[in-house]
């Protein structure tokens, strides 16, 4: 196919130009929305996890398996599963199991866990010897978590939340086509039940500019914040 | 300053108990800067770990200041540990901040504010010499800029004591010496009582009042540098003060040396003075009483506390009788000698 079919398609499709707008901003809503409270929640969790280990500063056996029994629970169930299997839930939460705001559910729900790990890791990545010379500095538990483990693991935490809203992006695919809208939603119907490959294309330009886009926003906060 | 009374540390490895410290027993006065030296594995982290409880002692007590701290809750030992300043082989700066904020955040973490915080940093930066630096990263300083700015944060608190992990390992021999000196010039200034601990008895040397050698969890030696060096009483004191006497044999002298003497060789010796040799001019002494020439290879002699010592290589030429009285008077006047072989 070539630019000039998809300029000549542009001009002759109004209706589904809003159409690919509208589903835009409903992938951008369930990504943005799921990746925000997945940070809220996913964050003290991985921040947690970290620790809770045995070397941790709150060194707590029992809460350290319990929650990465939890987490790995999460992050083993197939986000295509967990989206149906949690429709009871979902239906809890916003009162219905259909549409953009009913699929933001087991978006968050999968990114939690997944934000979690990534969080612990670079949380890992910071050197023991620093939270040492804070200890011996006379710094508070909760001092040093702010002041010393989160500032300098903050390019790795950057570089989880642009992995995470990539993963989301496609997850947010899937939800589509349980009515969730969204562009994957648009691919599908168009590009799949209807053999329209303009449509499908459209879609997947748009979804690669989007993932390059958050991809290149994340690769620039991580080279402005890191000193390492 | 410092008390340790009875100290006692026992790591757990799974089944394993690992005794890392047994029973030591240290008193640092204060303004004494006091060197404790021992090699990889002594325990020399684990007890200086152990001043400010980032190690827990299995048994025994540290006072520091007056201060058990064993005894503390933890939110007292937290404010504690303020008056204890530390620093690192690997300097532990965090790589999220630049020079000032690193330099200032014990005073974040007390609740000073800006101003107050501005002028003290400011003045520090002046005292370790790194006023153009206040904006860097530590990513972009030297390993002796490092250390510099891990002092200036140490200080920031107006600690009473200073304990230095290894402070100069990871340091050229230069550097070393700069570090060293601002040490002493902190601790001139400040009356600040310094624990170090070292690997180097170059670094006890330069600027120890005192000095306790480890091995193997337990403190063999202790006292004045100079009356340490003078009177070494176990073997991990003397070796410590040979290793800052760096004396090998040139290639070419050990390949010509042999275990046995023939008709036209003569012994090559390595003569180590200590604090109790006799303070003489004994070589020459030496020469013309045994009709002896002597001729040195190298010499390697060092005034430490009062105290001179050190080691020598000589060929002594003469006749076999009267190197053997030479040797004899030698060993009379407290000088160990030892015959490493003949040279051709
Ligand atoms: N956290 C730990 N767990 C188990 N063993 C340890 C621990 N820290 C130190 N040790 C052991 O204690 C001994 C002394 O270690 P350390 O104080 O680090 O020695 P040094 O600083 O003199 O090289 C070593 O045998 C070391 O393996
Ligand atoms: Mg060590």
């Amino acid at each position: 196919m070539s630019l000039d079919m998809m300029l000549e398609w542009w001009v002759n499709n109004d209706r589904l130009i809003d159409l690919l707008i509208t589903a835009l901003g409903q992938t951008l809503a369930m990504v943005a929305i799921a990746g925000l409270i997945g940070f809220i929640f996913g964050i003290p969790l991985g921040v947690l996890l970290h620790l809770t280990k045995e070397t941790g500063l709150l060194a707590n056996k029992a809460t350290n398996k319990v929650l990465g029994t939890f987490i790995n629970i999460g992050r083993s169930i197939p986000f295509i599963i967990l989206l149906v299997a949690i429709i009871p839930f979902t239906r809890i939460i916003v009162g219905s199991s259909i549409g953009t705001a009913a699929a933001i559910v087991p978006l968050t729900i999968a990114a939690i866990p997944f934000i979690a790990r990534l969080v612990e890791g670079a949380l890992l990545e910071v050197p023991a010897g620093l939270v040492e010379a804070a200890q011996a500095m006379g710094a508070k538990p909760k001092q040093i978590i702010l002041k010393v483990l989160l500032p300098e693991a903050l390019p790795g935490i950057i570089n989880s939340a642009t992995i995470t809203l990539v993963t989301l992006v496609g997850y947010s695919a899937m939800a589509g086509t349980v009515g969730g809208g969204g562009l994957g939603d648009v691919g599908i119907r168009y590009g799949y039940q209807r053999f329209d490959a303009v449509v499908m294309m459209i879609t997947i330009v748009i979804l690669v500019v989007l993932v390059q886009a958050i991809q290149s926003l994340g690769d620039y906060l991580v080279k402005r914040v890191d000193h390492r | 300053m410092i008390e340790i009374r009875s100290l006692n540390k026992v790591f757990h490895q799974g089944k394993r108990a690992i005794k890392a410290l047994d029973d030591i027993n240290l008193s640092v006065s204060e303004g004494a800067i006091y060197g404790v030296i021992g090699s990889s594995g002594a325990g020399k982290s684990t007890l200086i770990r152990c001043v400010n409880l980032l190690e827990r002692p299995t048994e025994g007590s540290v006072v520091v200041d007056g201060v058990d701290l064993n005894t503390l809750p933890s939110n007292q030992l937290t404010l504690t540990r303020r008056k204890i300043g530390m620093i690192f082989q690997h300097f532990n700066l965090l790589a999220s901040r630049n020079v000032f904020d690193n330099i200032g955040l014990p005073l974040e973490l007390a609740g000073v504010n800006k101003q107050a915080i501005k002028t003290k940093v400011d003045s520090l930066l002046e005292l370790v010499g790194l006023s153009d630096k206040k904006e860097s990263y530590p990513a972009n300083l030297s390993g002796g800029q490092k250390q510099r700015v891990a002092i200036a944060r140490a200080l920031a608190s107006d600690p009473k004591v200073l304990l230095c992990d290894e402070a100069t390992s990871a340091l050229d021999p230069a550097t070393t010496q700069s570090i060293l000196e601002l040490l002493r010039k902190i601790n001139k200034e400040f009356n600040l009582t310094i624990l170090l601990i070292t690997h180097e008895m170059a670094v006890v040397k330069s600027i120890c009042s005192h000095v306790a050698i480890i091995g193997d969890g337990k403190l063999v030696e202790q006292g004045a540098v100079g009356d340490i060096f003078a009177h070494p009483k176990t073997e991990l004191a003397r070796q410590f003060i040979r290793s800052t006497l760096d004396l090998s044999i040139p290639a070419d002298y050990s390949a010509r040396l042999s275990d046995t003497k023939t008709e036209n060789s003569y012994p090559l010796v390595r003569l180590e003075f200590t604090g109790a040799s006799v303070d003489a001019p004994i070589i020459s002494q030496v020469a013309r009483e045994f009709n002896l020439d002597i001729s040195i290879l190298s010499s390697n002699m060092d005034y430490v506390g009062g105290i001179k010592f050190g080691l020598m290589l000589a060929e002594f030429f003469g006749t076999p009788e009267s190197t053997e009285q030479a040797i004899s008077f030698l060993k009379e006047n407290k000088i160990e000698v030892e015959v490493l072989g003949y040279v051709a």
